[in-house]
C-alpha cells in the first residue's frame, strides 16, 4: 500500500492562516462581549455556539481537515457522535425526576 | 506516531497518510478524555446552576482572554511552520515553532499567576474557604482545578513534542519532504488549542 | 486429521528464529523485538501469567464459600481477593486475550500484511501493560494490603477505604492506554496495510470484529481513564468530583464507569466472535453462512453497546425515563447477538463437521454465550432487576458472558491457532478430555449460581445462611473439576508446544491467508502474497462434491 505515500501535500499560503486568525479573534470578542449581557439561559447557548464555529474553523484550516480524504470526516463525525451519546444519554437520568 | 525509520532489517514503511490517521485516532482519544470531564461539568451546572454561577464571578475574564488570545495565536504559528516547511524554509518553520512554544510559556505563566491568586485568596482543593462554600461551588472549583490542570498538562506534553521536532529538524529527520511529524505535532497543540475554546466560555463566561 | 494440508515449501527460518534487532537471541531480541508475531507472544505468556494469578484467587474465592461463616480466609481478606480477581481478569486476561495475543499475531497475516502500521507503538503498548499489571501486583504488596473495593472502586468507598487503591487505579489507567494504543494501531492497519486486492468485505470476519473492537477500545477507553483518574485525584488532593461530602454525585460516577465497562464487556467478546465465524466454516467445510450480517452485526453490537450502559445501574437510583430507555436498548441490543448464533447454525447445517478440539471449545462457546445472553435478558427487564440485582444470578450471568464465552474462545483460538504459531501439535485426544472436564467443571461451577442468586443469595457476601450451602458446595466442586480441566488443557498445550509432533501448514484446512503461510510463519509473513481473490471462506470445492455424491 505504499503507493499513497507520497501524496500531493496541499500548502496553505501564511495569508490565508492570517485570515483564519482574524476571525477567530473577531469571535472571541464578540463571545466576551455578548457574556457581558445578561440574556439568562441563552448566554450558555450562545457562547458555546460560537465556541462550535471557532473549532469548526481551527478544524477545517489549521488542522487541514478541509483538505483531507473523507474517512478522515468520517472518522471525526464518529467520535463527536459517540461524545455526544455519551454525554446525551446521561441526561435521561438527570434530566426527569429521580 | 510514525513508524518510518526503525530497524533496517525489518520492513522499512512510509506511510504518511496512516501517520495521519493514527495522530487523528489519538486526538479522538483525547476528545473523549476531556469529553469526560464535560459530561460531569454539563451535568453539575446542570444541577447547581445558580452557584455555577456565582462562582464563575471570582475567576478574571481578562486572564482567561489573555489565554485565548494566546493559543490562537499560537495555533497559528503551529500551522504556519507547515506551510514554511513544504516550501522548504526550514529556517522560517523553525523560528515560528518557536514562536508557538513562546506563547504556550505565556499561557503558562499566566496560568500560573491566576492559580496563585485563587490558591492566595484561600480557594483551593480542600481549603477551609472553599469547603463553607455551598457545594456547588465546591464542584465548580474542583471541576476548574481538575480541567484547567489537565488541559496546562497537556500545553507542556505539546512544548515537549515541539521541542522533539526542533531536535529532529536539526538531525535533519525531518525535512521539506518528510514532515508528518511536524504535522502530527501541530495537530496535537491545535487540539490544545480547541479544548481552551470551550473550557474559555464554559469557566469564564457564565456570569 | 491432516485434511487440505498442502506441502511446506522449502523451509525457511521462522519468526522464532529471526530477530529484528542486533540481539540475534535471548530475552532482549524478544522484548526488545517489533515483529508483530513477537509480540503476540510475549502477550501471550505475560497473559497466561496473570491468568493463572487470578485463576488461584477464583479457586480461593470458592473455597472460602465452600461453607457459612470463616473457612480460610478472613473477610478483608476475601473482599480483596475478589477485587483482585476481577481487576487481573478484566484488565489483564479477557480485554486483552483475543485482540493483543491473536490479533496482534494474526491480523496482519490474514490481511495479507508484512505487519501492523505502527510496530514500536505495537511493542509500547505491550510494555505498558506489563506496567500497569506490575501496579496491580504492587498493590498487593504494598503496607496496607491490595484494594478492597471491587474491580468497580466505586465511590464514595474507593475514596476513603486505606486500602491501596491508588496503585490499582495507576494500574487500570496504564492498562487502559495500552489498549486505547493497540486499538488505534489496528484501526489504522486495517485501513492502510490491506492487500490491495482485499477488499473490505473479503476481510475474515475475526478481523471485521477486530475492527468493531478497536473503535470502542478508541472511544471509550478514555472515559474510564479520566474517571479513574479523577477518582485517584480526589483521593490524593481532596478535589470534590463525585464524594457526595462535598456534594458530589456517586451515581455520576457509576454513569461514568459503566460508559466504559459496558462497551467494555463488548471488547472482550466481540473478537471471540469473530472467531468462532472463523472456526466453524474450518470444521464444518461450509462457506460462511451471511457474511454482511455479521460483519456489519459486529459493527452494530459496537454501537449499541455503547447505548445501554445505565442498565447495570437500575436500582441505583436513577430517573424512570433513563430506567425506561436503557432497558429498552438492551433489548434491541439482543437482536444482532442472535443474528450471529443463528448464522453460526446455520452455517453447520448440512455441514460435513469434524469435531476437533477447536471446534468443541467453539460449541460451548455458542451454548455457554445462549445462557449468558438470555440471562442477561432477564437482567435487562426492569422488574426482574429489582428482585435479581447485586444476587449470585449477576455473577453467573457475566461469567457466562466471559468466561463461558470469551474465555472459552481464548481457549478455542489457543487450540486452533498455536499449531500454527509455534509448528507443534498437541496431543488431539488430551485436548478433547480437557474440553471435557473443563466444560463440565465450568457449568458445575456457575450453574447453581443462578439457582442460588434467584433464591436471594447476595453477590460479594463473604457469609451466607445455611441453606445456601449445598448450591455452595455444588459450586465449589465444579472448581476443582475445572482447574483440573484447565491444568490437563494447558499442560497438553505446553508439551505440545515443546516436543509435540511436527505441526503441518494447514492442520485444519483453513482458507483464511494465515493457513497459506509457512509453519511457523516466517519474519515478514510472506514471500509473495497469495491470491485473495476468492474471499476468505471459499469451501465450494467441499460442497460441490457433496452435491455430487448425493
Amino acid at each position: 500500500m505504499s503507493d499513497h505515500q507520497h501524496e500531493e501535500s496541499h500548502v496553505i499560503e501564511y495569508g490565508n492562516y492570517i485570515f483564519i486568525w482574524l476571525g477567530l479573534l473577531a469571535f472571541t470578542g464578540i463571545t466576551v462581549t455578548v457574556s457581558g449581557i445578561n440574556l439568562g439561559n441563552w448566554t450558555i447557548v450562545i457562547a458555546l455556539f460560537i465556541a462550535c464555529v471557532k473549532s469548526w474553523y481551527v478544524l477545517n484550516y489549521f488542522m487541514h481537515m478541509k483538505y483531507e480524504d473523507i474517512i478522515f470526516k468520517v472518522f471525526i463525525a464518529t467520535a463527536l457522535f459517540t461524545f455526544f451519546i455519551f454525554l446525551g444519554f446521561t441526561f435521561w437520568d438527570y434530566s426527569f425526576t429521580r | 506516531m510514525s513508524a518510518t525509520d526503525h530497524a533496517a532489517v525489518h520492513h522499512v514503511h512510509r506511510d504518511d497518510y496512516g501517520s495521519r490517521m493514527g495522530m487523528w485516532l489519538f486526538l479522538f482519544t483525547e476528545l473523549i478524555l476531556f469529553g469526560g470531564l464535560f459530561i460531569i461539568y454539563a451535568v453539575y451546572r446542570f444541577v447547581h446552576q445558580q452557584e455555577f454561577h456565582l462562582a464563575a464571578q471570582e475567576l478574571n475574564t481578562t486572564i482567561g482572554l489573555i489565554n485565548t488570545i494566546a493559543l490562537l495565536t499560537s495555533s497559528m504559528t503551529a500551522a504556519m511552520s507547515i506551510t514554511a516547511m513544504q516550501k522548504g524554509n526550514v529556517r522560517f518553520s523553525k523560528a515560528l515553532i518557536w514562536v508557538t512554544i513562546g506563547f504556550a510559556f505565556v499561557f503558562m505563566v499566566n496560568k500560573y499567576f491566576e492559580w496563585g491568586a485563587k490558591i492566595s485568596h484561600g480557594i483551593y482543593p480542600g481549603s477551609k474557604d472553599l469547603l463553607a462554600k455551598p457545594e456547588g461551588e465546591i464542584l465548580y472549583f474542583g471541576l476548574y482545578y481538575v480541567m484547567t490542570g489537565l488541559h496546562t498538562l497537556h500545553v507542556i506534553i505539546g512544548v515537549i513534542f515541539f521541542l522533539f521536532i526542533l531536535r529532529q529538524i536539526k538531525q535533519g529527520k525531518i525535512a521539506s519532504d518528510r514532515y508528518v511529524r511536524l504535522e502530527n505535532s501541530a495537530l496535537y497543540w491545535h487540539l490544545v488549542d480547541l479544548i481552551w475554546i470551550f473550557l474559555f466560555p464554559l469557566f469564564y463566561l457564565i456570569h | 486429521m491432516v485434511t487440505g494440508a498442502l506441502p511446506n515449501e522449502k523451509v525457511e527460518p521462522s519468526y522464532l528464529e529471526v530477530s529484528t534487532n542486533k540481539y540475534k537471541k535471548g530475552l532482549l531480541s524478544w522484548i526488545l523485538s517489533v515483529d508483530h508475531k513477537r509480540i503476540g507472544v510475549l502477550y501471550l505468556y505475560s497473559m497466561m501469567a496473570f491468568f493463572s494469578v487470578a485463576v488461584v484467587f477464583g479457586f480461593l474465592i470458592r473455597l472460602e464459600l465452600i461453607a457459612p461463616g470463616k473457612t480460610i480466609v478472613e473477610a478483608q481478606t476475601y473482599n480483596q481477593l475478589f477485587t483482585l480477581h476481577g481487576i487481573i481478569m478484566i484488565f489483564l486476561f479477557i480485554i486483552p486475550g483475543l485482540p493483543a495475543v491473536f490479533g496482534n499475531f494474526f491480523l496482519p497475516i490474514m490481511i495479507g500484511a508484512k505487519d501492523v502500521i505502527f510496530p514500536r507503538l505495537n511493542l509500547m503498548s505491550w510494555y505498558m501493560f506489563v506496567f500497569g499489571g506490575l501496579f496491580a501486583v504492587v498493590s498487593m504488596l504494598l503496607p496496607g494490603g491490595s484494594a478492597d473495593t471491587g474491580w468497580m472502586f466505586y465511590v464514595p468507598y474507593s475514596v476513603r477505604t486505606t486500602t491501596n487503591v491508588l496503585p490499582a487505579l495507576i494500574a487500570a489507567f496504564i492498562l487502559g492506554f495500552s489498549s486505547i494504543l493497540t486499538g488505534l494501531n489496528f484501526i489504522t492497519t486495517i485501513h492502510r496495510m490491506r492487500h490491495p486486492d482485499m477488499s473490505w468485505f473479503k476481510m475474515p470476519l475475526f478481523v471485521w470484529s477486530l475492527y468493531a473492537t478497536a473503535w470502542i477500545q478508541v472511544l471509550a477507553t478514555p472515559i474510564i481513564g479520566i474517571t479513574l483518574a479523577l477518582v485517584a485525584i480526589e483521593r490524593t488532593l481532596g478535589v470534590g468530583i463525585f464524594d457526595p461530602a462535598l456534594g458530589g454525585d456517586p451515581v455520576l460516577y457509576q454513569h461514568l464507569f459503566w460508559i466504559y465497562s459496558h462497551p467494555a464487556v463488548y471488547i472482550m467478546i466481540l473478537p471471540a466472535m469473530g472467531l468462532v465465524s472463523e472456526i466453524i466454516p474450518v470444521f464444518t467445510r461450509r462457506s460462511i453462512f451471511g457474511y454482511k450480517f455479521i460483519a456489519f452485526s459486529s459493527l452494530a453490537i459496537a454501537f449499541f453497546g455503547s447505548l445501554v450502559w445505565a442498565h447495570h445501574m437500575f436500582t441505583a437510583g436513577m430517573s424512570d425515563a433513563a430506567m425506561f430507555v436503557f432497558s429498552f436498548i438492551t433489548f434491541v441490543l439482543s437482536i444482532p447477538s442472535a443474528i450471529k448464533v443463528f448464522n453460526w447454525i446455520s452455517t453447520m447445517y448440512k455441514g460435513s463437521i469434524q469435531a476437533d478440539p477447536p471446534f468443541l471449545y467453539t460449541l460451548s462457546f455458542i451454548f455457554q454465550f445462549a445462557i449468558g445472553g438470555f440471562t442477561g435478558l432477564m437482567l435487562g427487564a426492569l422488574s426482574v432487576n429489582i428482585h435479581l440485582q447485586d444476587t449470585s444470578f449477576v455473577v453467573a450471568h457475566f461469567h457466562y458472558v466471559m468466561f463461558g464465552g470469551t474465555g472459552f474462545g481464548i481457549f478455542a483460538a489457543m487450540h486452533y491457532w498455536m499449531p500454527k504459531m509455534f509448528g507443534r501439535m498437541y496431543n488431539l485426544k488430551v485436548a478433547t478430555w480437557a474440553w471435557g472436564i473443563v466444560t463440565f467443571g465450568y457449568n458445575m461451577l456457575y450453574m447453581p449460581l443462578f439457582v442460588m442468586g434467584y433464591l436471594g443469595m447476595p453477590r460479594r457476601y463473604y457469609d451466607y445462611l445455611p441453606e445456601f450451602q449445598p448450591y455452595h458446595v455444588v459450586s465449589t466442586v465444579g472448581s476443582w473439576i475445572l482447574i483440573v480441566g484447565l491444568i490437563i488443557m494447558f499442560g497438553n498445550l505446553w508439551i505440545g508446544m515443546r516436543r509435540g509432533p511436527k505441526a503441518p501448514m494447514n492442520p485444519w484446512g483453513g482458507e483464511t491467508l494465515e493457513w497459506k503461510v509457512q509453519t511457523p510463519p516466517i519474519l515478514e509473513n510472506f514471500h509473495t502474497v497469495p491470491d485473495v481473490h476468492a474471499g476468505p471462506y471459499d469451501y465450494s470445492k467441499y460442497e460441490a462434491k457433496k452435491e455430487t455424491t448425493k
